[in-house]
């Protein structure tokens, strides 16, 4: 197009449908991400325990013979436990401006002027971190599963662990879901990325940290409550079959981290609009 | 263009918390420029938010290019463009980004997103800078971007809330070319809120002047302004306000101007010498007297009854 003619012109090509707003933020969101050479590099380092259990099954199938490295239902816990190291990062260092920014920079209405709803936006910023997070947990933890039939040339051990996959996708699905609604939900309590991050800090380590102490004086597993973590792990443990120390009932865990998700989702109900509406 | 308002509204109320923000409007806004005129706090912005479906009425009803509000708030926002009048960008990014991603946003494909976010940085004034991050630009060059972004989609009607704010003076001036440019060679119509007389002068042609919550008055800005009758820009020393009361108990329309002067409407058959008779009888005395012509800044003291 010449220089001349760029000027105003009315738009007579196509426009699609209302309900894919939440992609083009997602996108946006990924692609914004990925563009930056530290996060690619926390990503890179995030997949390093997973080229470590390769190396392993690797082992267990050769030199080891089936003996030593031998995987088991509890390999799989354990890798999954070992990613939360790299959910805490990458949920603090993609998640933490997701809604703080846009409210810093009253970006909102913006948004919400536009034919999306609240609720396309909240898609939208859940699947951006979502997608990140799957990719350091469910993805690497499927990966070994396959890895380990490649290298024992058979599905024996699929199959004679029928739980496996299902375990791995639910343990995933809530160690995901819990941090993406709880940094989502802190993020839109503030127009400040880095105030939501300490709130994130806060709630993973010092809860969880707070919660040791209470337990280890006062004798009470009921003060793993305090602590979502500690919470997820006892559903975690449940979920593969292991038998978990904390004293409390399945249900209970379950339930607190209903509550917590809930509360997560009323936040972000009551933050994320175009006015600020104070009654 | 069609003859449908681009905007009726039907007795719309809308509350924050138990404040009124909004009162029984009712109102009609015909296709073109339509100034939305009133004093800070007068619901201008709150009534915007509400036609755009981000706050709900507590009763009445609203109508948007045909549409519903409260039934079809996405198809309104689809074909409406809505200009903020705070600073407002999404971070991290370059104009171009923005503008294309506010395209895509609004339901362009993504090719097509990025060509119109060119053209209408370009129409906005920004194209030499339309790959720099937007968080670097001055205040005027964000208000066209926030232009940009409204314009983006090519919306069949523009809110413009309070657009020409902080602006210097050519800029503040080329922002109302393009806003009257938008009007009437682009036909596409516009709502441009503000509390700046000329601005609204300049670029309307009808408008709606909002007051505590309500509508104070609206029609073509000629019509309003009236024809009948003379003006008269006056400055006494003396007792000022005795003055100006002293004239409306003759029947004459007086309110002070943001000068300071007092602008009084005479009727046509009696000319200034009634105004030299009063000041003598009250004891005034008359230092300036010029003759004007009735400016927009009177319909609206008028409409607001004097509470300027």
């Amino acid at each position: 197009m010449p220089i001349h003619d760029q000027g105003y012109r009315r738009y007579a090509g196509d426009r699609t449908l209302h309900g894919r707003g939440w992609w083009v933020i997602a996108r946006a969101g990924l692609m914004d991400r990925l563009r930056e050479r530290r996060f690619l590099g926390l990503l890179l380092l995030a997949w390093l325990p997973f080229v470590v259990r390769a190396v392993q099954l690797y082992i267990g199938q050769t030199i080891g013979r089936g003996v030593l490295f031998a995987p088991s239902e509890g390999t799989f816990q354990l890798f999954l436990d070992q990613q939360r190291l790299f959910v805490f990062f990458i949920t603090i260092y993609a998640g933490a401006g997701l809604i703080a920014g846009d409210r810093q920079s009253r970006a909102l209405q913006i948004y919400l002027s536009k034919p999306i709803t609240r609720n396309d936006y909240i898609a939208g910023k859940l699947l951006t971190l979502a997608i990140f997070l799957v990719a350091v947990t469910w993805v690497p933890a499927m990966l070994l599963l396959v890895l380990q039939v490649l290298f024992s040339g058979s599905v024996e051990f699929v199959t004679g662990h029928p739980r496996l996959v299902p375990a791995i996708t639910l343990a995933s699905a809530l160690q995901v879901t819990l941090a993406v609604l709880t940094m989502l939900a802190l993020s839109s309590l503030s127009g400040s990325r880095r105030f939501a991050a300490m709130l994130y800090a806060a709630i993973a380590i010092f809860a969880g940290a707070i919660a040791r102490v209470l337990q280890a004086s006062t004798g009470h597993a009921g003060w793993v409550l305090l602590s979502p973590e500690s919470t997820l792990l006892v559903v975690t443990d449940a979920i593969f079959g292991a038998g978990s120390d904390a004293a409390i009932p399945l249900a209970v865990a379950i339930g607190a981290l209903a509550a917590v998700l809930a509360a997560c989702i009323l936040i972000l109900e009551r933050r994320v609009r175009a006015v600020d509406v104070v009654a | 263009m069609n003859a449908q308002p681009a905007v009726s509204l039907e007795r719309v109320t809308v509350k924050y918390g138990r404040h009124e923000a909004l009162r029984d409007v009712s109102a009609e806004f015909p296709p073109g420029a339509i100034g939305l005129l009133g004093p800070n706090g007068a619901g201008k912005s709150t009534l915007i938010k509400a036609l755009l479906g981000l706050l709900p009425p507590a009763s009445g009803r609203m109508r948007v290019l045909g549409y519903d509000v409260t039934e079809s708030p996405l198809a309104v926002r689809a074909r409406v463009g809505y200009m903020p009048e705070g600073d407002a960008h999404i971070p991290g990014m370059t104009a171009v980004a923005f503008v294309s991603y506010c395209g895509e946003l609004a339901g362009l494909p993504r090719a097509g997103a990025m060509q119109r976010a060119h053209e209408v940085l370009f129409y906005v004034g920004l194209g030499e800078a339309r790959y720099r991050n937007v968080e670097t630009y001055s205040t005027g060059m964000k208000q066209r971007i926030k232009l940009a972004q409204a314009l983006v989609h090519d919306p069949d009607l523009l809110f413009l809330d309070e657009p020409t704010n902080g602006m210097d003076p050519k800029g503040r001036d080329e922002m109302l070319a393009l806003v009257r440019d938008i009007a009437t060679t682009k036909a596409i119509s516009i709502v441009l809120s503000s509390h700046l007389l000329p601005d609204v002068e300049y670029a309307c042609s009808d408008v709606v002047v909002l007051h505590k919550g309500a509508v104070a008055t609206q029609g073509p800005i000629s019509a309003l302004k009236g024809t009948s009758g003379r003006v008269f820009e006056l400055r006494v020393k003396g007792d000022e306000a005795g003055f100006a009361d002293a004239l409306r108990a003759e029947g004459l329309e007086c309110h002070a101007d943001v000068a300071g002067a007092l602008r009084v409407f005479v009727p046509e058959e009696r000319g200034s010498r009634p105004l030299f008779q009063l000041a003598v009888r009250h004891g005034v005395q008359v230092r300036h007297l010029r003759a004007s012509v009735p400016s927009l800044e009177d319909v609206f003291a008028r409409a607001l009854d004097g509470d300027l």
